[in-house]
């Protein structure tokens, strides 16, 4: 009997070590990167330009499209902005531009000067929509195929390696 | 005339618990929901933009009237379990629920074995 004791003791004894060195080992920056795979939202923005609203059937068409949250205020999407302007070349991607709790002037304004790589431009005034997309803060970037799956999913600005492991998704 | 006083307040109490309902409901739902962008604070503790978002949507989701379960699952759908204070109940995290309960019988079991050995001693 003491035998089994002491067995089930070491057993318990291993089993709490060997939580502890994979909790420790683990990562905690906390990402929705686990989106990766899964089917986008259904898309129901309103248009920043005018009344016009973009549904899914807007994207259906387009081999891969890339989902962009930026605002005028917001300081990493000016680093970004290269970046997207260089992708809008891209013949395969088309960008969904989604202005995020911001005034339309500005906004506009903010194009005007750095360039508009966008080829739907879309606002997200209180920022509701963005739950549904899984954002937690902005500049945030999710690509998606032509069946809305998501391929990619980017926190933070777009950086020199994104682009190129973006260029490589969208040229097959 | 009486009657339709006791009909006025009859109403207004109904109104007023409605609504003490929705407040508890959704302050107690905005506890359970961790503000992905603070530190070890709860969306009800914080005032940052992640924060005030979550509310709204918490706000316009119990409105179509969504329960809380179908608010935490929407939510953990889009930002994993994380999101939530208190953890699902599944095969996941199913040894994270049932793991004190296993302490619980095990040491039972021991201090029982202990006892009857002592007693055998005795």
């Amino acid at each position: 009997m003491q035998n089994i004791i002491k067995l089930i003791t070491v057993s318990l004894l291993v089993f709490i070590l060997g939580i502890f060195y994979l909790s420790l080992n683990r990562s905690s920056n906390y990402d929705t990167k686990f989106l990766v795979g899964n089917k986008i939202a259904d898309i129901e923005l309103k248009s920043l330009q005018n009344e016009k609203f973009f549904t899914n059937d807007d994207f259906k068409n387009n081999k891969y499209t890339l989902i962009n949250f930026w605002a005028s205020w917001c300081a990493p999407c000016r680093v970004e902005h290269p970046y997207l302007m260089m992708l809008s070349k891209h013949q395969h991607l088309k960008i969904l531009g989604i202005n995020f709790k911001d005034k339309k002037i500005n906004a506009l304004k903010f194009l005007e000067e750095l360039g508009d790589p966008y080829h739907y431009l879309a606002k997200d005034s209180f920022g509701k929509q963005s739950v549904n997309f899984g954002i937690y803060g902005i500049p945030e970037s999710i690509l998606i195929d032509n069946k809305f799956k998501i391929l990619k999913k980017i926190i933070g600005p777009l950086n020199e390696k994104d682009l190129e492991e973006i260029k490589e998704i969208i040229k097959s | 005339m009486k009657i339709k006083i006791l009909y006025l307040i009859l109403f207004f109490n109904i109104s007023i618990c409605a609504s003490s309902n929705e407040i508890l409901n959704e302050s107690q739902i905005h506890k359970n929901l961790r503000c992905l962008v603070c530190q070890g604070q709860s969306i009800s503790d914080s005032n940052s933009e992640f924060a005030q978002t979550l509310k709204m949507v918490v706000k316009d989701l119990i409105k179509q009237g969504k329960t809380e379960d179908e608010i935490y699952n929407f939510l953990s759908d889009k930002y994993g379990d994380w999101i939530l204070y208190k953890p699902k109940f599944n095969y996941e995290n199913f040894l994270l629920w049932s793991f004190p309960y296993l302490v619980l019988v095990f040491g039972g079991f021991i201090i029982v074995f202990l006892i009857r050995k002592r007693q055998k001693k005795t």
